[in-house]
């Protein structure tokens, strides 16, 4: 046993740090959310040279795995750095077309997506009628009970509480495949996409909580840093505690999805439920400390702030995580 | 990274559960915080200890094998899930025994350690005072040189188990004089049935003697039962501190096994309608597994000498073991409903009043082995890097 990341998999992650934050994101970001994508495509490009997409293909169409553990890895990092765009959707349609059983859908789409030159939306309606970024994918597939199709098109943008989150209705479209194939090939998306959604949220809650234990120390009132007022230190504390205690669940889960145990979802469903209900802890505590301007758009902590509810409730809400964590 | 235990792990694990399954009493034993407990107790470690089961990672020069931290997490899986007895020995073995390890003399584990690992000899804790909680240093007791040793005078309280325990250890200030409060404290053992003390035990919230409080007047102890350097006593002290706050004193086996009861009683009793409650469920048996994840990357870390949950990060894990143990017990009555107000020693109380007495040992959890505040700053301050400031 050896229940922490090895030194290949922590020098992944320092690499990712690195030309995320060359990349200067908060400026990706916010091109992103006004609908001009070229230079979060460009960053795309850029996190797939460094293998980020590959993780999620198989050898076989030109990836490297599919490696849950080093998803997690890696989306905890694109969290960290808010990384706009279909992230999650990408990884969770690879695995879904890499589950289907239909090789030439899969030779057409898998390599693409390995090499970055391809975004992909995905929307399971059992989970909800939007697509995240579909204006942005190249492709964007939508599985309506056990049917998967390839939308048409992708439908006005309805603007997110989150400006980077674009969300629409795709339309129409031509029927790929059908059958209980299709199913267990969502349910399977699903859980890939829950734990990158996990991993991103711990991320996200990992740069609120640094960003803000920063402000507290330098920003003073009545005479002395904030940060030495018994009150908030524990509200601090209690975010460094529901972060701490999340990561071994992400991690975890992922080596459930990774050895394809049976309870996978279920440890799956508890990493995202913990870890949504933290990131979004850490934003709540993350406005109440840096008070009024927390509460501004201007600054660059919004970009997490508002980024940690809609992944609290994407693939997967609490109650349906916790409901399937008691699941038999 | 990964999450499987070896074959050499597995057959451990094996051998453990079999040997409970033969071993464990049918019929639980009578709570440990009662005299005819007491006594059952003793007799269990005694069982436990003749095969070496007591103190599975001590060295076996003291009856125990050796076994890695790892181990020990697995044992302790076990060993609850089994529903083997509440160990009475667990001040001595979890909080003295360390420091031992650490700044006794080989003389003193020789002579000290055995007879803990076989229930013969029970240690209490004596360092809270009246006046001195989870701030130490503001402790008032004394330690007078003498010929050959010390005398100890003062008052202990809170001492868990000292009602019904052979022995305490504990600090007491030796040098009044010292520049700094902390300075000039002596850590040292001493015996509950000596000339100059007095017990007097304590009910806590269940009427139940747990703990006791101290009076000691000129007691004498021997210069060999003084732990690690006269005037040392706080770095001493606080080498079983990061112990008492961290995983050995609550393994997560015993919250993993109270998930597993939760859930059972959930499937049974819960109102699928009742969403809230249901939420709490899930969020407590969540927990457990957080917890129990949390403790195994832990004793990963010791294992691969990559540095382990020592100091500040313990206070980590107390405040989580304390909470997490209140709401899982906290569920479980309103689960039980109309039972969940019977008290453990009820007739009709639900299973054999487990939850019920479990459910008060867990309210003490924030407030012993530090507060929970004491231990939110330490996490702020250690962990995060904020300023230190007025409590």
């Amino acid at each position: 046993m050896r229940f922490f990341p090895d030194a290949e998999q922590r020098e992944f992650a320092r690499s990712l740090d690195a030309l995320l934050t060359a990349g200067g994101t908060p400026a990706v970001i916010r091109s992103w959310a006004t609908g001009d994508h070229a230079p979060g495509r460009a960053l795309w490009a850029r996190l797939a040279e460094a293998g980020v997409f590959a993780l999620a293909v198989p050898k076989e169409h030109d990836g490297f795995g599919p490696l849950p553990v080093e998803l997690a890895v890696a989306f905890e990092a694109l969290g960290r750095h808010a990384v706009p765009g279909p992230l999650v959707e990408t990884v969770a349609a690879a695995a879904l077309l890499d589950r289907l059983g239909d090789p030439d859908t899969a030779a057409a789409r898998l390599p693409a997506i390995a090499s970055g030159t391809s975004l992909v939306s995905l929307c399971l309606t059992s989970l909800g009628p939007y697509a995240l970024d579909a204006d942005a994918a190249d492709a964007v597939f939508v599985v309506d009970g056990d049917t998967l199709r390839l939308a048409a098109g992708a439908g006005p943008v309805q603007p997110s509480a989150d400006p980077a989150r674009r969300l629409s209705r795709p339309s129409g479209g031509a029927v790929v495949a059908r059958g209980p194939g299709v199913t267990a090939a969502a349910e399977y998306a699903a859980d890939v996409a829950a734990l990158a959604t996990a991993a991103q949220a711990l991320g996200v809650g990992r740069t609120l909580l640094a960003r803000t234990v920063a402000y507290v120390t330098q920003r003073t009132q009545f005479g002395v840093a904030i940060g030495s007022f018994q009150a908030v230190k524990h509200r601090l504390a209690d975010t460094l505690l529901a972060l701490e205690f999340t990561e071994p669940l992400v991690h975890g889960a992922a080596l459930a999805l990774a050895a394809g145990d049976e309870g996978a979802g279920r440890e799956i469903a508890a990493a995202k439920v913990t870890a949504g209900e933290a990131a979004y802890g850490a934003a709540r505590t993350a406005l109440q400390l840096h008070g009024a301007v927390g509460y501004t758009d201007e600054l660059d902590l919004s970009l997490w702030i508002r980024k940690a509810r809609p992944l609290r409730d994407a693939w997967g809400t609490p109650a349906a995580c916790r409901t399937r964590v008691l699941a038999g | 990274m990964d999450l499987d235990f070896d074959a050499a792990d597995e057959e451990f694990r094996t051998e453990v559960r079999d040997w409970l399954s033969a071993q464990v009493p049918a019929v639980p034993l009578p709570s440990l915080e009662t005299a005819a407990g007491f006594a059952a107790h003793r007799e269990w470690e005694a069982t436990l200890a003749a095969d070496r089961w007591s103190v599975v990672s001590w060295p076996e020069e003291f009856g125990g094998r050796g076994g890695s931290l790892l181990r020990w997490l697995v044992f302790e899986e076990e060993y609850y899930a089994a529903g083997a007895p509440g160990r009475v020995s667990q001040n001595g073995i979890n909080l003295l025994a360390p420091t031992l390890f650490e700044n006794g003399t080989a003389e003193q584990r020789a002579r000290i350690l055995p007879p803990m690992a076989r229930g013969e000899v029970i240690w209490a804790q004596a360092w809270s005072e009246p006046e001195s909680g989870s701030d130490l240093a503001s402790l008032r007791s004394t330690a007078v040189r003498t010929k050959g040793g010390w005398l100890l005078s003062g008052q202990k309280t809170w001492s868990s188990r000292a009602a019904f325990a052979d022995r305490a250890f504990g600090l007491f200030r030796s040098d009044p004089a010292a520049d700094r409060p902390h300075r000039g404290l002596t850590y040292l053992m001493f015996p509950l049935d000596a000339e100059g003390v007095t017990v007097r035990p304590i009910g806590r919230l269940d009427g139940k003697p747990a703990f006791a409080e101290l009076f000691l007047d000129e007691v004498f102890v021997p210069d060999e039962d003084v732990i690690g350097e006269p005037g040392q006593g706080w770095r001493v002290a606080m080498s079983t501190t990061g112990n008492e706050r961290g995983l050995t004193l609550r393994s997560p086996g015993r919250f993993t096994a109270a998930a597993d009861r939760l859930t059972a009683l959930w499937r049974e009793h819960g109102d699928p309608a009742d969403t809230a409650l249901r939420d709490r469920v899930a969020d407590a048996v969540i927990g457990a597994r957080a917890y129990r994840l949390f403790s195994y990357r832990g004793a990963s870390h010791v294992l691969h000498e990559e540095g382990g949950p020592a100091g500040a990060a313990s206070s980590l894990n107390k405040v989580y073991w304390s909470e997490l143990d209140i709401a899982l017990h906290e569920t479980a009555l309103d689960l039980l409903g109309p039972y969940g107000e019977l008290a453990d020693h009820a007739a009709e109380s639900p299973a054999g009043g487990a939850w019920a007495e479990g459910y008060t040992f867990s309210l003490a959890g924030p407030v012993y082995a530090g507060t929970n505040e004491i231990q939110r700053d330490i996490i702020a301050e250690r962990l995060l890097g904020l300023p230190k400031g007025r409590r």
